[in-house]
């Protein structure tokens, strides 16, 4: 197909790209390359002297002309699989790439994909310097231009921050409470992110740098007359809870609330129903929890739900748990039955079972043996000679 | 000394408790009313009824204290090792009045002693109290002037046997001199008075220079059993067949007779397999034991004038899973057929008033040391952490 006719892989010519980055390209980090398989690659790739094959491939142009090839492959997408072409999300395409060229790679970015050519290729600074050689920019000499102007703007701020408190002390309407910049709930901008918006590497002491230099404009107390510029460099956090999914309340034939979850922990699922109006009876499997658990660690993990949340005589829970061990079948109970109680409670208390850890699954699995060591991290003995 | 600083730390838990159980028995609400300066009734978790054969429904739930004459007598052997420790702690002995040993005695009350010996079993899954029912069955039996024979735990007879003779009198059996002298000693304990009365109706002969003539005490027979070690085994078969014989015939100083009743804590023990081993490694039989072949012949119901009391137990079972509890698993084929007919008394883990009793009586002694374990929640984490099953739950308590 025309349309899908791929480009050349941006990751691979970055990596000879970079061999020329001190006298021309100032190019981005090639370690978080969005590495990702166009559908064919032209063979002008395999080229090791790509001097001449240089900046040219993502000049304005190149990236505008990818940007029309994509659009247009998209609504042949559309029409391939049947679909409406001016409807047709990133998702769908995600959808029908995986459809059309299913593979079975464990690496999921190692499989195909069509993306927007802004996602493919990073974003790259143009040309520094005029057809005479001189650098438009004053501070291209100190290799971080971008970094060490944005330094500079924040300290100009500071500085016009200070004179207008100066004024206003002259004019003796100087006061130390005034409105301050709303920092509850947003956070600075982390160091991959800092990096992305300046399109040029820092390290980590510049970053710190940065942190301390925007801390100490937020110190002064007249702050606020910057406070785009402040806000521009924070983020939102978003409230974790409102992410969380609760299960349904369900009824039974008797009218009696009920709700039900599931929970893993390594290989171990649980199922647990946990009806209200009960009397604080558990049974797992048809057993009781004192027959299943007789280890009073496991029972203790069972509790800790219930008791967290002061309803223990509260439900009657009815669970099947299959799978892994006996920690890993009272962990995945433990989830569960968080889960289930989260139908009854009220969302603060959702939030407070969620800042207990009740509701994060725990991710640690067996790790893999490797080759040449007897287990995982257990080497065969070491012999001097 | 104890009881009047008792009554004003109770009175809290008794103000406390009260709107729990307010459908007390007519007994505990007169006497709370009255609250006198003498302590009456103490609280509704222990009651001073002591005498077993006046234990009634309205005692259920509640402690009744054993006095140290009457532990020293009837149980030199019989309580579980557990709960001595915790009498040595507490410095009383408690014993919680059930449903189960209530059943019982009120049976016992009622059957009839001229017919063949009734054979009752305490079933149920571990810890939920077997033993300590029929401590307090074997308890009513003793003050009722019974001849009780108690084997604290057939298990003991089966494992871990440090020397096994060869039988003198019959050669394919093995003895155990040890644990033999070991229960003649605890058995002649409790019942001094009774063997006194008691005489032998045959001559036994022991060796060539020993025997016991016809018309002597039983009181000698077991002198003779606890000095000659190597043949205790025999005289605990002859006891045995003494007591069977004479079991329900009239005696000096009680009108209805001799009342026989034989006890038997584990009695899965008689059928099971044993981990002994003769000197050929090849495994015992319990059959092949002279004492288990006594005590087989004994829990027959061929003789009358008394009743055979018996609890299953799992726990010091060999070769038994862990989650067995139902008497036709744990006797076997054989052992089901051999007990058959017999009166199951089922044991169960405490009801809430029962295990509201306990909580009660712990928090009475201070045993829970821990201040969450005093709160309302504690106590409800406590009851599902053990879900009522007495043995955890005391052992719970015990850490916390």
């Amino acid at each position: 197909m025309a349309a899908a006719r791929g480009t050349v892989v941006g990751s691979l010519l970055l990596k000879y790209g970079n061999r020329f980055a001190g006298s021309h390209i100032v190019t981005t980090a090639v370690g978080r390359q969005p590495v990702s398989r166009q559908i064919c690659t032209s063979c002008c790739l395999l080229r090791k002297n790509l001097a001449a094959a240089g900046p040219e491939k993502f000049t304005e142009e190149f990236i505008k002309q990818q940007v029309e090839e994509f659009n247009i492959g998209k609504r042949h997408l559309a029409n391939m699989m049947g679909e409406d072409p001016e409807t047709f999300t990133q998702q769908d395409i995600d959808r029908s790439i995986k459809y059309l060229f299913p593979s079975g790679l464990f690496e999921k970015k190692a499989r195909p994909v069509m993306k927007h050519p802004d996602e493919v290729f990073p974003k790259q600074t143009a040309i520094q310097w005029g057809q005479d050689g001189r650098p438009f920019h004053f501070l291209f000499y100190t290799g971080k231009q971008s970094y060490y102007s944005l330094m500079h703007d924040v300290y100009g701020k500071m500085l016009a921050v200070e004179k207008h408190q100066d004024r206003l002390r002259n004019k003796g309407l100087f006061s130390q409470d005034t409105n301050q910049i709303a920092l509850v709930g947003s956070r600075w901008l982390r160091k991959e992110e800092l990096e992305e918006l300046l399109v040029e590497n820092i390290s980590d002491n510049d970053y710190a740098r940065f942190i301390q230099l925007m801390e100490r404009l937020l110190s002064m107390p007249y702050s606020a007359l910057e406070e785009e510029c402040v806000q521009r460099y924070r983020r939102q956090l978003e409230v974790q809870s409102s992410k969380q999914e609760i299960p349904p309340l369900q009824h039974d034939q008797q009218g009696a609330a009920f709700s039900t979850a599931v929970g893993r922990r390594k290989t171990a699922t649980a199922s647990v129903v946990c009806r209200d109006g009960g009397s604080g009876k558990m049974t797992i499997n048809g057993k009781d929890h004192l027959q299943c658990f007789p280890v009073l660690q496991d029972r203790e993990q069972l509790v800790f739900p219930l008791h967290f949340v002061n309803m223990l005589g509260r439900f009657d829970v009815e669970a099947s748990v299959s799978g892994g061990g006996r920690s890993a079948q009272s962990g995945a109970l433990r989830l569960a039955l968080s889960r289930a109680l989260l139908t009854f409670l009220p969302d603060d208390q959702v939030e407070h079972v969620r800042q207990a850890g009740l509701l994060t699954s725990d991710p640690r699995v067996k790790e893999r043996k490797k080759p040449g060591q007897a287990k995982a991290r257990k080497k065969f003995t070491w012999k001097k000679r | 000394m104890t009881l009047h600083r008792l009554s004003l730390r109770l009175r809290q838990a008794v103000s406390q408790a009260r709107h729990l159980h307010s459908s007390r028995s007519g007994q505990q609400l007169e006497a709370l009313a009255v609250e006198p300066e003498l302590p009456k009734e103490l609280s509704f978790f222990r009651t001073r009824e002591s005498d077993p054969a006046c234990h009634a429904d309205v005692h259920m739930g509640q402690y009744y204290t054993l006095s140290p004459v009457h532990l020293r007598t009837i149980f030199p052997h019989g309580l579980p090792s557990r709960f001595q420790l915790q009498m040595k702690t507490f410095n009383e002995t408690c014993v919680m009045v059930r449903q189960p040993a209530l059943e019982l005695i009120s049976h016992l009350k009622k059957a009839d002693y001229s017919k063949p010996a009734v054979r009752y079993m305490f079933y149920g899954v571990n810890g939920c109290g077997k033993t300590l029912s029929l401590c307090h069955a074997l308890h009513y039996c003793h003050t009722q002037g019974w001849l009780v024979l108690h084997i604290p735990d057939a298990h003991l007879w089966v494992k871990n046997c440090k020397e096994l003779l060869p039988s003198s009198f019959c050669p394919s059996r093995f003895d155990q001199p040890i644990e033999a002298s070991q229960w003649l000693r605890n058995f002649k304990i409790t019942n001094e008075p009774v063997l006194s009365k008691l005489k032998t109706t045959q001559r036994y002969v022991w060796t060539k220079r020993e025997s016991t003539e016809e018309g002597r005490t039983l009181a000698e027979l077991v002198e003779q059993g606890m000095s000659r070690v190597r043949t205790s085994s025999d005289v605990v078969g002859a006891l045995l067949k003494e007591l069977r014989l004479q079991a329900g015939k009239p005696m000096e100083g009680r009108e209805e007779g001799l009342r026989l009743a034989v006890a038997v804590d584990g009695v899965n023990a008689l059928w099971g397999r044993t981990s002994l081993k003769k000197e050929d490694k090849s495994v015992v039989a319990p059959e092949e034991l002279t004492l288990i072949h006594n005590l087989r012949k004994m829990m027959k119901n061929d003789w009358c004038g008394g009743a055979v009391i018996s609890s299953l137990s799992q726990t010091g079972s060999l070769f038994k899973p862990k989650d067995v509890f139902l008497p036709q698993e744990l006797l076997g084929e054989d052992g089901f057929d051999d007990m058959d007919p017999f009166v199951p008394v089922p044991v169960s883990n405490y009801s809430e008033k029962e295990s509201e009793s306990c909580y009660l009586y712990y928090m009475d002694r201070n045993w829970l040391q821990h201040p969450h374990s005093r709160t309302e929640e504690g106590k409800k984490e406590l009851l599902f952490l053990s879900n009522r099953n007495p043995n955890v739950l005391e052992r719970l308590c015990a850490s916390h």
